[in-house]
């Protein structure tokens, strides 16, 4: 369950992410931007998360630190029941590898790679590509309707397609948890509908979602919705 | 690292390279360059060494060459004289004082030249008369193709008898038969007795004692038939010289004593002749000098060498920090995906080696066609050691590893969310 807890309770066994109090603040010379003010939240095991405010409300800054691509300037991040603060940059690495799989509103493919190839990237890094791997980004590319197109380049296929591709490569690691920051927004809304049914039918195979999104539209396919303004935590509002 | 990963990275590396076959290549040129330099330079520098070492070889490392030279009309404590003949040179006695007095020498052999005209049946050719002792043949060991070489009953004698060499037998039109056919050589006619194989040949500055066309008779008929006097034809002039030995060739018993032997010869004929009218040459000392020679010669030419494929390192530096710069992006996608630090490194590394590694091959192929050209263009002698293929190919990828580095850090260290938020 998703709620601004400012004091923390017993980690429930389903929570994975559990923030305390995050700060996160940008120094530039004199001038500090408080992009993170004093957020906490628990999110549980399967929970599909949209969050939602104005721009410059600090939405990317908490997906950044939930995706361990950045560390708080103050407060306590438990991923799964382990505290991020502890962990080294090899050790941050592999989190992102195993557990999380990150989808951009640019769909950030790389350019010289094949749609086979770029859905391999994170089996490269775990070290296992093999016959199997090379099956299971198959059976992923056919699980976002690209099977014909493995060996095009990202620049050959339309934004909708470069999306699904990115969702395949998410998923190919088995993570626990998918991190969307704006995956709709480069997307007309057709293909954005059809990119939240993918994204709905990974909710159902038990990943955690949390996704940043503007539109309400989208944000009705989650659970719940969060709103954020000035790096804090506005209100959340129940049911999907 | 290098298993199917390590496998699959280079694939991908030379796929990123492949990207920009141009860029790749003119990076390349530095490395290739360097390389083909450093092999070109080692094959040049290789082969002159080895001909200066083969002719020093051959005039034979356990040898001293004494060898007649005219000195300077001015030079010398005693006016000559006659103003229009000179007498100078090695005597008679100077070979047998070194036969007598000197220890740890093997054999001495004195060498009397002449050019003299050769008649054979109707056949004229001129030759140079070599008049020396039997030792001469077993000093310049050459395989005897018939007949019998001089002997010392021939010495003794002072027999009319001559050895022709090969070269020399074929252009006078002797063959076997002509063994015990009378040549007539200037004024006096000799007996055929043998044939040996000529000098296989001659060139450069440094020369074996004997020339592929050449005649032996024995010192003691040189001296006889020919007398002491010799008389030369030079532009219009007649110049008249009395030399009785032109060479004593010295053959010490072993490599140890070749320079006490030099100093104690050197110092026997210092007190016989009053005038610098002789030069002593020790192949040896040549030898080691030349060696000496290489070695700074190596050093100069490495250092010219190392310079260029400094360059061509800095080259690959500049475009892999460009290439960084330009794959910000890509490097934080990957580094967002889960790439550790290391396998960032790894990467560009990997890309780097590849690129100086094929620069090295490349240039290794450029290193052997540089020399092949040299010496087909200006015949000089060139030899492309094989040390020096491991050397380049081992520095290249190398000048890949550490001008590499720098670029491949810079890479890993990118903060991944500036670097995906680069454009
Ligand atoms: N690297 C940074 N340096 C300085 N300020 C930053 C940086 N990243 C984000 N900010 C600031 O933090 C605030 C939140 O930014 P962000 O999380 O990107 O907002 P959103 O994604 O909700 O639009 C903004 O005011 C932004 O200017
Ligand atoms: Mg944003």
């Amino acid at each position: 369950m998703p709620t601004p807890s400012p004091d923390p309770r017993p980690t429930e066994p389903e929570t994975v992410i559990r923030l305390v109090g995050v700060e996160k603040i940008y120094r530039m010379g004199e001038s500090e931007v408080r992009a993170l003010d004093g957020v906490s939240l628990d999110i549980a095991r399967g929970r599909f998360l949209a969050v939602m405010g104005s721009s410059g409300s600090g939405k990317s800054t908490l997906m950044n630190l939930l995706g361990c691509l950045d560390r708080p300037t103050a407060g306590c991040y438990t991923l799964e029941g382990c505290d991020m603060a502890g962990l080294d940059d090899n050790a941050l690495s592999n989190i992102r590898l195993r557990r999380i799989g990150f989808i951009f509103q640019s769909f950030n493919l790389i350019p010289q790679l094949t749609v086979r190839e770029n859905i391999e990237l994170p089996l490269f890094y775990l070290g296992q590509e093999s016959a199997a791997s090379t099956k299971r980004a198959e059976k992923l590319a056919e699980l976002v309707g690209l099977s014909g197109r493995l060996d095009h380049r990202p620049a050959q296929l339309s934004g909708g397609q470069q999306q699904r591709v990115a969702i395949a490569r998410a998923l190919v690691n088995d993570p626990a948890i998918i991190l969307a920051d704006e995956p709709t927004g480069n997307l007309d809304s057709k293909t954005g509908r059809q990119i939240m049914d993918l994204l709905t039918q990974c909710n159902a195979d038990g990943k955690t979602i949390v996704m940043v999104t503007h539109e309400p539209r989208i944000a009705a396919y989650a659970h719940t919705r969060l709103f954020m303004s000035d790096g804090r935590v506005d209100r959340v509002e129940e049911g999907g | 690292m290098f298993n199917s990963h390590g496998w699959r990275n280079l694939q991908l590396g030379i796929k990123d390279l492949m990207l920009h076959k141009l860029r790749s290549f003119l990076t390349m040129l530095g490395v290739i360059f360097g390389v083909a330099s450093v092999i070109a330079m080692l094959a040049v520098g290789e082969g002159a060494s080895r001909q200066a070492l083969e002719q020093i070889r051959r005039l034979g490392s356990n040898n001293i060459i004494l060898t007649s030279v005219k000195p300077m009309a001015d030079e010398g404590g005693q006016p000559q004289k006659n103003s229009y003949m000179s007498v100078y040179g090695l005597l008679e006695d100077d070979y047998l004082r070194i036969c007598e007095t000197i220890q740890e020498v093997k054999r001495v052999v004195p060498v009397r030249l002449i050019r003299k005209m050769a008649t054979l049946g109707a056949r004229n050719l001129e030759l140079r008369v070599v008049g020396t002792t039997p030792d001469w043949f077993s000093l310049v060991s050459r395989p005897v193709l018939a007949g019998r070489v001089l002997n010392d009953s021939d010495t003794d004698q002072s027999s009319m008898v001559c050895v022709l060499t090969e070269r020399g037998a074929r252009r006078l039109l002797a063959t076997e038969s002509a063994l015990g056919q009378k040549i007539r050589l200037g004024g006096s006619v000799f007996e055929v007795i043998g044939i040996v194989a000529s000098a296989e040949s001659s060139g450069g500055s440094l020369q074996a004692p004997d020339q592929s066309v050449d005649v032996y008779i024995p010192l003691n008929a040189s001296l006889s038939r020919y007398g002491r006097r010799i008389a030369y034809r030079s532009s219009g002039s007649r110049d008249l010289e009395q030399v009785e030995l032109h060479q004593i060739l010295v053959e010490v018993t072993g490599e140890r004593h070749v320079e006490e032997v030099a100093l104690a010869v050197e110092a026997m004929l210092q007190r016989f002749h009053k005038k610098p009218d002789y030069k002593i040459s020790v192949p040896l000392t040549l030898l080691r000098q030349a060696e000496a020679t290489k070695r700074t010669f190596n050093i100069v030419l490495g250092s010219i060498a190392g310079i260029s494929l400094l360059v061509g390192g800095i080259g690959i530096m500049n475009i892999m920090l460009a290439s960084v710069t330009e794959r910000t992006r890509e490097i934080g996608i990957r580094r967002a995906i889960g790439a550790r630090r290391s396998q960032i490194i790894m990467q560009f590394l990997i890309e780097t080696v590849v690129l100086s590694g094929m620069g090295g091959v490349i240039g290794i192929g450029v290193g052997f066609i540089i020399p092949l050209a040299i010496s087909w263009l200006s015949g000089m002698p060139t030899q492309v050691p094989l040390y020096g293929l491991a050397l380049s190919f081992g520095i290249s990828v190398l000048i890949g590893i550490v001008f590499g580095l720098y670029p491949a850090i810079r890479a890993a260290n990118l903060h991944p969310i500036e670097a995906l938020r680069h454009e």
